[in-house]
């Protein structure tokens, strides 16, 4: 049980914090962070009945910008055209303050990260947008940005400052008295608020199953000083990756190098809903050809729910098994706190992904009972 | 076969099981610590009565909310009990991890494999070092 050594790690602006909460720190995506305070399951339904805080300044958020022409007529256009070389989704359809999940792709189609793409909300400042990537492959992401985007964009990265997480039934609740505009705020709708010098990300968005908000904040007393005051709540915990890992599992929610990797397509991965008709047709995105004929032919593998009938979860990389034949691999798996029981997700052959369809798990060499499920394992409670 | 445990524990290991010996039969389970750092317990996989265990092989398994652990055989021998009620209460071993928690029986061949174990102070101690 000894930990790693913690030499080579990053640490975000809120450590010192973390460590003053008692959380148990652990190296992941290059960082120290904590895995738990109290404990996952504890964490995991408080999330579910209050509001949980999670530092998630490991990820990856960033600003992508025309370097001439914010805020003019067709700016966001512009920026657009740009960014949809590399992504499946329509980003120039969106909405002042709007944004959208998707993918990035390699020319296989294969999936290189999942990341949120926000319009800025603001008049002034069309022709940018705000993205957030994960933490484990911001780097490799924003290098393909810089390489394959025109000489019209700059990127700025902003995973200098902090990035909070507050999901839960009542987030809004908790929010609204420092944000008051949070409250306006519907799913995956931003504000952006400039008060008393400072700038602030405020997104509907997570990625628990929960309501909830991302808030992008200084590095600095006021951005410290917001999450005391999110703390100070009596409806607020501090949540760790541990109970982060459980209730996006629960909510059905891909965890990238997990999930989903760059030998997975959206459509094998089961998020064809990222890729909006206008794209399909236009069929101008990396592996264009190869995701619009598994559109239309179907997959030889997809991402499914798996549900173990037993109480032993079967954990990433257990075999999914039919008649004593492989059929399949769990990519993630655990035990559901809200679900009180093991739930998993993994890949299965394609003619087996109706819901309820019995499969065997090959848990430390022992077929247990399983069954496909329908994702997610609870219900999301986004406030749309 | 029943439990008494108004015996104190015997020894420790290096990987966190606590093992109360009584004749040639030797009660297994994970100390405390152990459980603390496990988190909550949902589910233990026993070893099947009948099973021949050498010293250190894979014995059982632990599952939290976060991982699987192993938990291996303290002293070689034949698993001749297990603890049925950690099927259905797993949380037993974050409650009474040194008692009712108890994970398996093991009729033990070879009694100087014990000289390699710790004591109380010394598993304790040895906890110190590891946080």
């Amino acid at each position: 049980m000894a930990d790693q050594t913690s030499d080579d790690l990053r640490t975000t602006p809120l450590h010192a914090l973390h460590e003053k909460l008692g959380g148990k720190m652990v190296p992941f995506a290059g960082y120290e962070m904590p895995v738990q305070f109290e404990g996952v399951m504890p964490e995991h339904l408080w999330t579910r009945a209050h509001a949980g805080l999670f530092d998630v300044s490991h990820m990856g958020p960033c600003f992508l910008f025309l370097k001439d022409g914010l805020g003019e007529e067709g700016a966001h256009e512009k920026i657009s055209a740009e960014i949809e070389k590399l992504v499946p989704s329509s980003i120039a359809t969106l909405k002042p303050g709007q944004g959208r999940l998707t993918v990035l792709l390699n020319e296989d189609g294969g999936i290189l990260d999942d990341l949120i793409i926000t319009r800025m909300p603001d008049e002034n400042l069309q022709g940018m947008l705000y993205i957030v990537v994960n933490g484990a492959v911001k780097q490799q992401d924003w290098a393909l940005m810089r390489e394959k985007l025109g000489d019209t964009c700059q990127l700025q990265t902003a995973d200098d400052r902090i990035l909070v997480a507050l999901q839960g039934p009542e987030a809004e609740a908790v929010l609204t008295p420092h944000f008051p505009e949070a409250a306006d705020l519907t799913f995956m709708r931003c504000a952006y608020i400039q008060k008393e010098g400072e700038r602030y990300m405020v997104s509907r968005c997570g990625y628990t199953g929960e309501d909830g908000f991302e808030l992008l904040l200084p590095d600095n007393e006021t951005g410290l000083g917001i999450v005391d005051a999110l703390l100070a709540d009596e409806r607020v915990k501090p949540i760790g990756l541990g109970a982060r890992d459980s209730l996006r599992l629960e909510a059905g929610l891909c965890l990238y190098g997990h999930d989903m990797d760059a030998t997975r397509t959206p459509i094998e991965a089961d998020l064809k809903w990222l890729i909006q008709k206008s794209r399909r047709e236009r069929a101008d995105f990396p592996g264009a050809e190869k995701i619009l004929g598994q559109i239309a032919n179907g997959p030889a593998e997809k991402r499914v729910g798996i549900r173990p009938l037993e109480r032993a979860p079967a954990r990433e990389g257990t075999e999914i098994h039919l008649n004593g034949e492989k059929v399949g691999m769990v990519t993630s798996g655990g035990f559901g706190p809200s679900v009180d029981g093991p739930v998993a997700m993994g890949y299965i052959r394609a003619d087996l992904t109706e819901p309820g369809t019995p499969v065997q798990l090959l848990v430390r060499g022992k077929e247990r009972a399983g069954e496909v499920a329908a994702l997610p394992f609870v219900k999301p409670n986004y406030k749309r | 076969m029943t439990q008494s445990f108004t015996q104190q524990i015997t020894f420790y290991t290096e990987d966190h099981e606590w093992v109360t010996v009584h004749g040639d039969l030797a009660t297994v389970g994970i100390t405390r610590y152990a459980a603390d750092q496990l988190g909550d317990v949902v589910f233990v996989e026993t070893p099947e009565v009948g099973k021949v265990v050498k010293k250190g092989d894979e014995m059982a398994v632990v599952e939290s909310v976060k991982a699987a652990s192993d938990v291996y055989a303290p002293l070689s021998g034949e698993i001749i009990d297990a603890n049925g009620k950690l099927a259905d209460a797993p949380e037993t071993v974050n409650e009474h991890a040194e008692s009712e928690g108890w994970f398996c029986v093991i009729k033990f061949s070879n009694g100087a494999e014990t000289e390699g174990l710790m004591d109380k102070d010394a598993y304790y101690e040895f906890c110190k070092g590891q946080s």
